[in-house]
């Protein structure tokens, strides 16, 4: 167990190593640092000695290990297009878009599994057959036209919802939650639902599928015809063994949810992390993109990693056959 | 005569088939033929990329020089003539510009960059994968790893990484010339890890086959068992996944248009115009945004229907 987890452990490093290397090329290498300090008018002496004195003319290895040592003290250096600290600027947004991401996979999960224990319950109905087609069509749509549909549903059309924004927000020491207010919480509905409707129809089709599987063993047979309730051979038998792929599933998804948050905050126009990324994008912000990645990156693996762990610990199999046999 | 012996006859005294009537007859289209759904979503298909393609000739205006824009058009409804007397059938835009011509000229640029994308990923994933799969060792493993990492991200990450970094390098000046390009690449480097991974383990599979030891044992060069011997008898699932993937890639350069990080506004693709209906949506001027999201829509759901039905096609086992 030790050994399998210190494994893991070293290839999230690795990773980890490769991913502050690129990060740290963008940083270096993507425009001048030096050109984003100065003005115009500054003599090219001065230049050169800002440049050593910032250690630009270390080795490259120097320089690197130099980015490693402030990247795991949370220092990234100063945004060009704001003028802040990287840092202070993605954890004074973070809460917008853990709010966020949080409310879509809640709605994705309880929709989803509702949705998939429905239709593979009543495998020949008419409603079964509108939601697989309606499934198909949600994957085939992109989040942006989701997302445009139901601003021009609720809240042009019906003018229930608003259709950008956060609402009014509550300090809670560094962090700023929208849910203790009444337009917070309304404001979060249709951000949420647009976010949510892709891992739905995964995590719908999945449960069915699961739950078709886990149907059509002896168990499930033993149990009916031990005279049991239909609930509890659904419910407490076939759904419980769904729910162990689900979970993994659900858990390594929720690195997308914030990746796909870029494009829903952009559309709300949610003041989330995502849509610091794609501001600094379009003006080529180097340290606000170096930074977003490693975030993201570390993000990635640690969910990689506690869902392998986790996987590790529930499923007997991986440990008979040894170390990393996982593949 | 034995009944083998009869149906050798038959065969050499039936008249040879033409080219057409093998290809009317064989299995792939004849499941072509028994779904309807199939063959909607080719005619439509068929429709748009025609359109798009023959774009300059059909469209009823030419939106993007200027000299024939006329702001007295701005906002007229679809089916109804501007004040002006010009008839709009989708309607026009806030600079008078004729929706439907932009359409036609957005999916033109939405199909370039998708498809051009999707060719480099082909290209760099089938030979990366190729390699891997054939030489083995460190090569296999560097490769691989690559892919792995990558394909625990999205996509849309990466080519919206790929694009600020080439955003960077390339200076400023040029930025709207290189866009198409840039879009490209960073597509095409999004999507490359799905092609080498399928074509690294069917190569590993054709590798240790009679025909490629008996190529080895000629003294082949082992580029060209490669190419001329192995890279045939992988493309099959290259194929399927590459129409899925086409798919996928023309909503992703649309995704990265609507964020404002893609095509320049000179040369809108349909992700662009999605992104300046959407300022019209309060406005009550709905017609701007709905017909570019319907044909993106109709285009990404009809390349996708076509990509499912040639994974069933084939694949022997589903039938």
């Amino acid at each position: 167990m030790l050994a399998f987890i210190l494994r893991r452990l070293a290839q999230s490093i690795v990773v980890m190593l490769v991913v502050a290397l690129i990060s740290f090329m963008l940083f270096r290498y993507v425009g001048d640092p030096i050109a984003n300090l100065v003005g115009q008018e500054s003599r090219i002496s001065d230049i050169e000695e800002l440049r050593q004195r910032l250690g630009l003319n270390d080795p490259f290895y120097v320089q690197f290990a130099r980015f490693i040592a402030n990247a795991v003290q949370g220092e990234f250096g100063i945004s060009y297009r704001l003028q802040q600290p990287v840092t202070e600027l993605i954890v004074s947004r973070l809460p917008a878009t853990i709010e966020l991401a949080f409310a879509s996979a809640m709605i994705a999960l309880v929709f989803g599994v509702v949705l998939g224990v429905f239709t593979a319950l009543r495998p020949k109905t008419f409603a079964t057959g509108v939601i697989m087609t309606l499934s198909l069509v949600g994957v085939s749509l992109p989040t942006f036209l989701i997302g445009i549909g139901l601003i021009y549903i609720f809240a042009v059309e019906l003018q229930w919802l608003p259709s950008f924004g956060r609402g009014q927000v509550t300090d809670l020491g560094w962090w700023r939650t929208g849910l203790l207010s009444e337009s917070g919480r309304r404001s979060l509905i249709l951000p949420a639902i647009t976010l949510s409707l892709f891992q739905l129809t995964l995590i719908m089709r999945l449960v069915r599928a699961e739950m078709l599987e886990v149907l059509r063993q002896d168990y499930i047979r033993f149990a009916r015809a031990r005279g049991l309730s239909k609930r509890a051979i659904n419910f407490g038998h076939a759904l419980k063994n769904t729910m162990v792929p689900v979970i993994t599933i659900t858990g390594l998804q929720l690195g997308s949810v914030i990746a796909f948050s870029i494009v829903t905050e952009t559309v709300f126009q949610w003041p989330g992390v995502g849509s610091l990324f794609i501001n600094s994008v379009q003006v080529v912000d180097v340290p606000v993109m170096a930074a977003y990645l490693m975030f993201i990156a570390f993000v990635f693996v640690v969910i990689n990693l506690i869902v392998d762990i986790l996987y590790y610990a529930v499923d007997p199999r991986l440990r008979v056959h040894g170390i990393g046999a996982g593949k | 005569m034995s009944a083998q012996e009869t149906t050798s006859t038959i065969a050499a005294v039936a008249p040879p088939r033409s080219f057409l009537r093998r290809v009317w007859d064989s299995d792939v289209f004849y499941s072509f033929r028994r779904s309807p759904v199939t063959i909607l979503a080719a005619l439509v298909t068929l429709l748009l990329v025609g359109a798009s393609v023959f774009a300059p000739w059909i469209a009823p205006y030419d939106p993007f020089n200027p000299a024939s824009l006329n702001l007295m058009d701005g906002f007229t409804p679809p089916m109804s003539s501007s004040m002006s007397g010009n008839y709009f059938l989708f309607g026009s835009d806030h600079q008078g510009r004729d929706v439907l011509s932009t359409i036609l000229y957005g999916s033109r640029v939405s199909l370039f960059v998708g498809v051009s994308a999707t060719l480099f990923a082909i290209v760099l994933g089938v030979s990366l994968g190729l390699a891997a799969g054939y030489r083995g060792g460190v090569t296999d493993s560097v490769i691989m790893r690559i892919a792995d990492i990558q394909l625990s991200f999205p996509a849309i990450l990466i080519a919206l990484l790929i694009f600020g970094i080439a955003r960077g390098i390339i200076p400023p000046s040029r930025h709207e010339s290189m866009a198409v390009w840039v879009l490209i690449v960073a597509i095409g480097l999004a999507n490359w890890a799905q092609f080498a991974r399928t074509v690294r383990g069917a190569t590993m599979v054709e590798r240790q086959k009679d025909y490629v030891s008996a190529a080895r044992i000629m003294g082949v060069h082992p580029l060209r068992i490669l190419v001329r011997h192995i890279l045939p008898n992988v493309l099959g699932p290259v194929l399927v996944i590459g129409t899925i993937g086409l798919a996928l890639a023309i909503i992703e350069e649309a995704t990265l248009s609507f964020l404002g990080v893609g095509v320049p506004p000179t040369q809108p693709s349909l992700g662009t115009l999605i992104r300046i209906g959407q300022g019209f949506l309060f406005s009550g001027e709905w017609w701007i945004l709905f017909f570019p999201a319907v044909t993106l829509v109709l285009l990404a759901l009809a390349v996708n229907l076509l990509g499912d039905w040639l994974r069933d096609a084939l694949n022997p086992r589903l039938r």
